[in-house]
């Protein structure tokens, strides 16, 4: 009798866990979108101008293609990141959705969940500058359309350059050292850079671009291709990265600065005049504008400049490094997310993106409609430069990119030298192979 | 679940077992003292209803997690795709042998050992103080208390800001009052940063000590004081005498609380440090969660999960054993 109220008992937690276990899997086989005339798209223009542009964007495709429906979702950059990892696990993707490129991008393709546009966009895509497209390349295959590309660079406060009396912006790395003690002369209550090493890769980007500097693209690219890490460029890289850390340049506590997040991180620093210059992506003054009560940032006193040059590194002058945003159509989704995706692109749709400051438009129609006279600058450096490589933290994937950014970190910290972050490197790319 | 577990632990105690075996139970309703088929499937049909809904939550909230990550813990997963490279016990061997968990095991520990070394007489003090009939003392309670009710991200995002270098209010103060603060920064010195958590740790959940200590004082009949007071004792000798001893169990609750609250520490960290800088601060929690979400290594984050969860479960259960089982062997 027992023994029955028992198993009685038992059957009813099997059965639960069961019922529970098969709720849990069940997503796997629900397509998303549903039916061909229905867009699912996701992007993190959540901010205006951008959201209600990109509403309207909406609107005019739907105008233009009756019976179809375009939903869009905005939503702010970490949820979306988040949200879109969650979705690539349930099977449950955005038709359009965006592509940082790279080794992500690479997994998201041998996994199925991307679909080839060489073929379907091919007009699109040869209006885009070579350099700018290779980072959404797998295999000679182009899998998404990049609609916004931008190089790294220091983006530096113009009032505080002319109190230290510099008159040239730095073109080599010992220039950039006799700035920093320059600024370093007249700055009583603020520090010559702000870097965000809270979040790891803002410090990891100098380490990206005196790789970029040290090494030549052939290197690059084969490193890239092998995951072989041992071309005595890449400690050349880390080197570089010493000669600046030891000139203690940064502000005080810079190990635990968030990069992007309030007026402490190392954007808000910048903007509000605690520090003289940072290394960002494109990106920067949008960030700065909404780390400000006023919303302009740095406003007129904004500078930029390209990442000096490595004495004697065997990288091309006019290389540089950067990242973009890119949309990508999941493989379930209807044909008419590509039309769609072909429409995001258009000349028309692009010059409202540059109208808006929404980012640097990659359709050489749409560079003049862009109205900022700092990004106007950075662009022609992009067009200019002999190739683009991207983030390594999204050209090498999460995990290697993550672990060489913790090892990055740990230099910044004192704790790690130039041969460390190599070997950290190449011990989470061992583990790729 | 605990009430749960004890109601199904309960009915067949309660049930008579006899010498009869389930069958015969079932066939045979003469067998003394069964009661009759009908009632006994009521029974059974009482038991499956009252017990489903929460053995369903609980197998899909508790249980298929736990199961599915340690699957995952013996595969190389990114995340998305086929779960398909099966790599045995290779996550395992790689967390444990990473100096980064390991350093993240001696943080979860030392924050152990410091909340009980430092929480349990601050909160005590605080409680016998509390407990006394002094002007305003609802007010001085809720002071004390307040800092547990705030969220925990919330009061880590304000100390945070207070604990900013240079321009943070603790720094003016430490300043004004002519103590030098660390260059970097509390935070952002490896040396200094996770004794400033445990700072933060400790102003946030002394409150929930002193809470309890303070319930178990109440207690403590009066009479014990009467009496100690006639026998001479001081005020000290009272407490330290006879309202500790009394205080046992609550302690050791509180202890075990704290215990299980300290290995499974992720938010403050997270918003304090997020485990840096050059990764003074990590814990376990922070580690699987930069390697399961950031990174995009599951396998590994599976991993580190399993062994957290083995950690915490191995201490619960020691504690439970070498030092609850006073209490609860009191209440037989």
């Amino acid at each position: 009798m027992a023994k029955r109220t028992r198993s009685a008992a038992l059957a009813v937690l099997c059965v639960g866990v069961l019922t529970a276990a098969g709720a849990c899997g069940g997503g796997d086989d629900s397509s998303s979108g549903g039916d061909a005339n229905t867009i699912t798209w996701w992007h993190n223009s959540n901010n205006e101008p951008g959201k209600g542009y990109y509403e309207q964007v909406a609107k005019d495709f739907e105008a233009d293609n009756p019976g179809v429906d375009v939903k869009v979702t905005a939503m702010a950059h970490q949820d979306m990141v988040d949200k879109l990892a969650a979705g690539f696990q349930s099977g449950d993707v955005p038709d359009v959705y965006m592509e940082r490129g790279g080794g992500e991008l690479a997994d998201h393709v041998e996994a199925g969940l991307t679909r080839d546009l060489t073929e379907d966009a091919s007009e699109e895509i040869a209006k885009i500058a070579e350099g700018s497209l290779a980072g959404w390349q797998v295999d000679g295959k182009t899998y998404a359309i990049p609609y916004s590309v931008g190089v790294d660079g220091f983006w530096y406060n113009k009032d505080y350059f002319e109190q230290a009396g510099i008159e040239k912006t730095p073109e080599t790395m010992s220039e950039l050292v006799d700035v920093i003690d320059q600024l370093k002369d007249v700055g009583a209550d603020w520090a010559p850079i702000s870097v965000g090493a809270g979040d790891k890769w803002p410090a990891a980007h100098y380490w990206y671009f005196s790789a970029v500097r040290a090494c030549s693209k052939d290197v690059l690219d084969a490193s890239m291709e092998s995951m072989d890490f041992s071309d005595p460029c890449f400690l050349r890289a880390g080197e570089t990265v010493e000669q600046v850390i030891e000139t203690e340049p940064f502000n005080p506590g810079f190990l635990t600065t968030p990069g992007q997040e309030g007026a402490s991180s190392a954007s808000g620093l910048l903007a509000t005049g605690k520090v003289a210059m940072e290394l960002q992506g494109h990106w920067e003054p949008g960030v700065m504008q909404g780390l400000t009560d006023d919303g302009k940032g740095l406003g007129e006193r904004t500078g930029w400049f390209p990442f000096p040059q490595v004495e004697g590194g065997g990288g091309d002058p006019a290389g540089q490094l950067g990242g973009g945003d890119a949309w990508a159509v999941a493989e379930t989704a209807p044909d008419v997310a590509v039309d769609f995706v072909k429409y995001l692109f258009s000349d028309e749709v692009q010059q409202g993106f540059a109208e808006n400051d929404m980012g640097l438009p990659t359709n050489p129609a749409a560079i003049d409609s862009l109205s900022d006279p700092a990004l106007a600058d950075l662009v022609q450096v992009r067009d200019e430069a002999a190739y683009v490589a991207l983030f390594f933290d999204t050209l090498f994937g999460p995990s290697v990119g993550g672990a060489m950014n913790d090892a990055i970190a740990l230099q910044f910290a004192g704790q790690a030298s130039a041969q460390d972050v190599v070997d950290a490197t190449q011990q989470a790319a061992d583990q790729e192979k | 679940m605990t009430s749960t577990g004890a109601a199904v632990a309960a009915t067949p105690a309660a049930a008579p077992t006899g010498g009869a075996s389930e069958d015969d139970g079932a066939r045979h309703p003469s067998v003394p003292g069964a009661p009759p088929g009908s009632s006994r499937w009521r029974q059974r049909l009482e038991i499956a209803l009252f017990v489903t809904p929460a053995l369903t939550l609980m197998a899909m909230f508790v249980v298929w997690p736990v199961v599915s990550a340690v699957r995952m813990s013996f595969f190389r997963w990114k995340g998305f795709g086929p779960m398909d490279d099966f790599v045995g016990l290779r996550n395992y061997e790689q967390v444990l042998t990473d100096t980064v968990f390991r350093d993240a095991v001696v943080h979860n520990l030392t924050i152990v050992g410091l909340s009980i070394a430092v929480q349990l007489p601050l909160g005590l003090l605080l409680a016998v103080l509390l407990n006394r009939r002094i002007r305003g003392r609802g007010l001085l309670r809720t002071i004390v208390f307040v800092p547990y009710v705030l969220a925990e991200v919330i009061a880590g995002v304000v100390w945070f800001q207070l604990l900013q270098p240079r321009s943070g209010l603790i720094e003016e103060i430490l300043t004004t009052v002519g103590i030098t603060p660390p260059d970097q920064g509390f935070l952002g010195t490896p040396d200094l940063a996770l004794w400033t958590v445990f700072v933060v740790l400790t102003w946030k959940y002394l409150g929930l000590a002193v809470l309890l200590f303070l319930a178990g004082l109440q207690g403590v009949p009066d009479e014990l004081y009467e009496a100690a007071q006639l026998d001479g004792a001081s005020w000290w000798q009272t407490q330290r005498s006879v309202a500790l001893p009394l205080l046992g169990p609550t302690i050791r609750t509180w202890a075990f609380l704290s215990m299980i609250g300290s290995l499974q520490l992720f938010d403050m960290v997270w918003i304090l440090t997020g485990g840096g800088p050059a990764n003074a601060t990590t814990t376990m929690a922070t580690y699987l969660v930069s390697q399961g979400t950031q990174r995009g290594n599951y396998g590994i984050a599976g991993a580190a999960s399993v062994v957290l969860f083995v950690v915490a479960f191995v201490m619960a259960l020691l504690y439970q054993v070498l030092v609850l089982r006073r209490d609860t062997a009191d209440q037989r």
